[in-house]
């Protein structure tokens, strides 16, 4: 039985500085075989601008583990895509496309790239074409489950294909959603333009609870996150035997460490672990969302 | 400018092209399409009876095959590709690899649009979809504000198609998980966002209501205040400890008065937003839009936003009120 792999996937929220570069030079101490870096939500947070992510990605590459470098979801300026050419362009890390921008550049110039989890890639098909592309490696999105991934499988297989390699969202935040509108402006009443970079006060998103109480949703900038941190450990037995290579675990702002070491104790270990965060119910084909701490 | 209009069934078709309508979009009776609503879209006898009243008066038929389907459910995607060639669309608006992979191959000659469905809203993303499935037209995800819609139209791979009316997507169409979050059923995978079947409607002691989808609260509302239909990204909830409406109001986007800046842009055809909207909501923009159109065309340099379009145009309007949304930039 190949061991997993554990990655650490990108940041989604806005942190300062020196708390970002000091995470990244602890968690290279972490047993992780993949880390991902770059801004994927908004172009806008400069703490680390691109060359400073490209300056850490070659430090942290002297550690040995896979670096890659993550591209926005949403690309919307001719500033935001000549970031995307200098990434591409870095020389050494593979690329986690986020949009079609991203496949696109990589296909030009023959570098590989991970289809992250905002890619729209739902059968076989598709999951072909892209690997005519340089797709390496795949993310599959929040609401793919079991059923459709072992579907998918079974089609690539009797197409006399082999799958990429495979990777699945196993702790965090599932984001949701996009937009144009960044949604930490709005609740603080700011334009988007002048928004003071006010995100970086909320170093795991700013709770959404409905009007009775009950929590709902993360408002991080432009992008929408479950509420729920999401754990597929105790499914690990069925992740195994559906060909699953790589867990990715998003960072969060605190405890961080323990949850590295939690996977990579599972990993290893020949019984499923015990929950660690909530069920994922997309895995199991149902809502996304947990509905008895919701329903009034 | 081309004007693309809804129809969700023959008599809004019929509207939709009697009131000036260039080209109307519609849908089969199942889950190709990002409107699977019960009682709409059309069967395969409707849709060919559509073609021939659009074909008799000049007008074109596209047919909206925009959702995704997983690689259990290929065939009934392919067999619409089929259909849609065997009934004479002018062509397909799909979102999806395998589908546009399958028109290409199978019906080269097939007209392939690019969905607002399919995200793209680079060139680059384009590049892509026009290198690998000959896109002939993109349609832009409502999320450019009209600067950047003003630069992609130069530098598109091909004539690209904006939204100009209707129902506002707040969030980039293709990547919203909200609806499949809370109910289980999403809008690339089902063709549906927050159904019916999930909606509950609580009526209170004093008149007012609450709605619920799939038991998730997403607003409560007064007497004698206007309650709209509960997608989630239109609800209000608590940040912070303020309630309101933290991801937009219900809305309608109106870009009437962009008009000529999208002309001047060389942004190729207008799509109003509504295919589950009735005979009349159809009949009534369209023929505002063309009238609007008509007068851009005999003399642009004399063009004036009318207050009777707008109060016709906000009276069919979600929440009866108008946004221009993203292509303002004080909406970002």
């Amino acid at each position: 039985m190949n061991m997993l792999k554990l990655s650490l996937g990108p940041l989604q929220y806005f942190w300062p500085r020196e708390r970002t570069l000091a995470f990244y030079r602890e968690a290279v101490q972490w047993p992780l075989d993949i880390i991902y870096l770059g801004e994927t939500v908004c172009s806008k947070r400069r703490e680390l601008g691109t060359r400073d992510w490209l300056g850490l990605a070659s430090e942290l590459l002297e550690s040995g583990k896979q670096i890659v470098l993550s591209s926005l979801a949403l690309i919307e300026a001719e500033s935001e895509l000549g970031a995307l050419r200098r990434l591409v362009d870095n020389g050494d890390c593979w690329i986690e496309a986020n949009d079609l921008s991203a496949v696109q550049l990589c296909r030009g110039r023959s570098v590989p790239f991970v289809a992250g989890p905002s890619l729209n890639i739902y059968n076989h098909r598709a999951l072909a074409l892209l690997m005519e592309d340089g797709l390496r490696r795949w993310v599959p999105g929040v609401e793919q489950g079991e059923v459709l991934l072992r579907e998918l499988r079974a089609a690539t297989l009797a197409e006399g294909r082999c799958m990429p390699e495979l990777e699945v969202i196993a702790f965090g935040r599932l984001p949701l959603a996009y937009s144009a509108r960044c949604f930490t402006a709005r609740a603080l009443d700011v334009a988007k333009d002048q928004c003071e970079f006010r995100c970086i006060q909320y170093p795991d998103g700013m709770p959404l609870a409905t009007r009775e109480g009950k929590p709902f949703l993360r408002v991080n900038g432009i992008q929408i996150q479950g509420e729920e941190i999401t754990d597929l450990g105790p499914e690990l037995p069925v992740l195994r035997e559906l060909g699953v290579d790589v867990l990715r675990l998003y960072p969060q702002f605190d405890g961080m460490s323990d949850v590295v070491s939690h996977f990579d104790l599972a990993r290893h270990a020949r019984v499923a672990p015990p929950r660690l965060a909530m069920r994922n119910g997309y895995w199991h084909g149902e809502q996304g969302m947990h509905l008895d701490g919701v329903a009034g | 400018m081309q004007l693309v209009c809804p129809a969700g069934n023959l008599p809004a078709l019929q509207a939709a092209v009697d009131a000036g309508a260039d080209a109307v979009y519609a849908g089969l009776r199942d889950q190709t399409n990002a409107r699977a609503f019960p009682g709409l879209n059309f069967g395969d006898a409707e849709l060919k009876a559509g073609i021939a009243y659009a074909h008799a008066r000049g007008r074109k038929v596209y047919l909206a095959l925009n959702t995704y389907p997983d690689s259990a459910r290929l065939a009934p995607w392919y067999a619409a590709v089929d259909k849609a060639a065997e009934l004479g669309c002018d062509a397909i608006i799909a979102a999806e690899m395998a589908v546009l992979d399958y028109a290409t191959r199978t019906y080269p000659a097939l007209a392939r649009h690019l969905s607002v469905q399919g995200s793209a809203t680079t060139a680059p993303a384009l590049r892509y979809m026009h290198e690998r499935f000959g896109i002939s037209r993109a349609v832009l995800p409502r999320v450019l504000s009209m600067q950047q819609v003003q630069r992609l139209c130069e530098s598109s791979p091909v004539p690209l198609e904006v939204f100009a009316f209707g129902s506002l997507c707040i969030m980039v169409e293709g990547r919203c998980q909200l609806s499949s979050y809370v109910t289980g059923a999403s809008p690339n995978r089902h063709g549906v966002c927050s159904p019916a079947k999930f909606v509950r409607w609580e009526e209170h002691a004093d008149g007012g209501r609450s709605v619920r989808l799939n038991g998730v609260l997403i607003d409560r509302f007064d007497a004698q205040e206007p309650a709209g239909y509960p997608t989630v990204c239109k609800g209000r909830f608590d940040v912070g400890g303020e309630i309101f409406h933290a991801l937009e109001e219900p809305t309608s986007l109106n870009t009437l008065q962009l008009l000529p800046q999208l002309a001047r842009a060389g942004v190729a055809a207008l799509k109003i937003e509504g295919r589950q909207r009735g005979v009349a909501y159809v009949g009534s923009v369209t023929r505002t839009w063309r009238d609007a159109l008509d007068r851009y065309r005999a003399s642009p340099a004399d063009w004036q936003l009318q207050a009777d379009w707008q109060r016709s145009l906000s009276a069919h309007a979600e929440g009866h009120q108008t946004t221009l949304g993203p292509y303002h930039r004080r909406w970002h």
